[in-house]
Formats: structure tokens, sequence, C-alpha cells
């Protein structure tokens, strides 16, 4: 991939996060983030939630791997950020499908960089916000 | 209680180094879905000229988490756990974190500021090796309820 033959406003990549219960259990193992209101209907109704809902950074940390395999190396993802702006539920037993389209939001030719916005939505509503991937080309 | 605005400026001493093994990349790895063989095979990390297996972008929130537990866990911050949400994330890496790598984290109390009847609490944690060159810069805000 070259700088040069992108353009800003161009999809590069898109793809579909599946996300269920077990998977926010193996998450919250790997990641030391073992608040209840991930794992424990119980938990997540006591704190006025709706049900279980998965970790705001599974979300972030599952969206970016369009913008590595895209680029093909994990080590030139150079920036990472975003905001949380809803939350994304996961009923017992269900498999919830979130998707994600990656386009090119800015381009740095002297730098050598591309900012790859990440469009990340549950049922069309945006689930991220302003959440962008500085790459090194 | 509500977040104490005296915590800015804080900068907590360096955490001990934290030995990153190939099996929680892995895990880490398989945990949001990423399937980049960079982050599982030494070999396709190597091809790719890194020393070893190579952690996916958010994956330095591991330790960066661990770090920001002395500020959240200190009952003096006014961070009531039941009573956050995750406001936003950022990782900006100087270079990438590698299986094999010794980093030292160093957490900073950047902002607590009021917005709207929240509390919003950022804190920055640098990510270090363990001779002190920087490798990584993970930034987070939390938004408290009263």
């Amino acid at each position: 991939m070259r700088l040069s033959e992108l353009s800003v406003g161009q999809q590069v990549a898109a793809g579909t996060l599946r996300v269920d219960r077990a998977r926010l259990v193996r998450y919250a193992d790997a990641s030391g983030d073992q608040n209840p209101i991930h794992q424990d209907e119980a938990a997540a109704l006591a704190v006025g939630l709706p049900g279980v809902i998965a970790h705001g950074m599974w979300t972030m940390g599952a969206a970016v791997g369009v913008v590595v395999d895209w680029v093909g190396d994990p080590g030139l993802v150079v920036d990472y950020r975003t905001r949380f702006t809803r939350p994304v539920p996961v009923p017992a037993d269900e498999t919830v499908e979130v998707n994600v389209v990656a386009t090119v939001g800015a381009l740095d030719r002297q730098a050598g960089t591309a900012r790859i916005d990440l469009e990340v939505t549950l049922d069309g509503a945006r689930v991220l916000g302003r959440s962008q991937a500085l790459v090194r080309l | 209680m509500a977040v104490d605005p005296s915590f800015v400026g804080r900068a907590y001493p360096p955490d001990e180094p934290y030995e990153v093994t190939r099996a929680e990349i892995a895990a880490f790895a398989e945990a949001v879905g990423a399937t980049h063989p960079a982050h599982t095979d030494p070999q396709a990390a190597r091809a790719l000229g890194h020393p070893d297996v190579v952690a996916p972008p958010t994956w330095a929130v591991v330790v960066a988490q661990r770090s920001e537990a002395k500020h959240v866990q200190d009952p003096a911050a006014g961070v009531d756990f039941t009573r956050v949400v995750h406001a936003d994330e950022g990782f900006a890496y100087t270079r990438p974190i590698h299986a094999g790598d010794r980093l030292v984290t160093t957490l900073h109390v950047d902002t607590v500021v009021e917005r709207a009847g929240l509390g919003m609490v950022t804190t920055r944690v640098e990510v270090a090796d363990e001779h002190g060159a920087p490798v990584a810069t993970v930034t987070s805000t939390l938004a408290v309820r009263p």
C-alpha cells in the first residue's frame, strides 16, 4: 500500500465484528477488565443498564482489526483513538454483529501517514465516535 | 463524593516492569478477533521486521489499566467505579509492543473537570521500556456520575 494510491474519502476496508458473552469473558480475562457489567446480567441491571454490554475497549480493539489486515502489519498503526458513544448490548445466547467501515480521513504526505476513520455501527447507529487510526505508509 | 480536582498534575511513581508474553498477546488477539499472523506467529512477525510477535493496537490497555487502578482505587480521588462510564481512549505508539518487552508504566492525572454534571477524569499512562526509552502513551477519560 502506498500513500500516493490513496485519496480522502476512499473506503479501504470493511468488516463485521461478532461478539457473544463467551467472547466477553475471554476479553475480560485477556485484558484484565473484570467489571461485572460485561459478564453478569444482575450487575448490569443494578447500575441501570438494559443488560450485559460489551467492553467499549473490546469494540475499539476489534474494530481496528480491519485496518491492521488492510495495512498488512500491526506495527504500522501508530496512533488509534476513539470516543465511546453508545453501549453494545450483548443478550444471553445471542451473537451480536457490529459493522465497521474504514475510509481515508486525511493524508499527510510529509509525515507519510494516512488517517483512517472508522464508522462502527450497531443496527445502523454509531457506537464509537471520532474513531481514528493513524497508519504509517 | 465528587471527583477531586486537586489530583490534576499528579504523577505517580513508576510501576514495576511488566514482561509481555507471547501467550497473552495471542489470548488478547483471539478475544478481539484479530487474526493477523504477526500477533501469534513469531516467523510471520520477523518477516515484517519485528523481533517477536506484535501486540494488537489496543493491547497497551492491559498495562495502562493496571497503572490507572492506583488512581481509580484511591478513595480520595472520588472515582466510584459503579458510577463510571468510559468516555474516550487513545493510543500513540513510538514503536510497536512485542513479546519479550519489559514495560514500565507511569501514571499521570492530566485533567479533572465537571461537565454537564459529570466528573471527567483524564489520565495519561506513559509506557517505556526498562531503560526508559518511550514506547507508547495511553490516554483515557472516565465520566463519573455524581
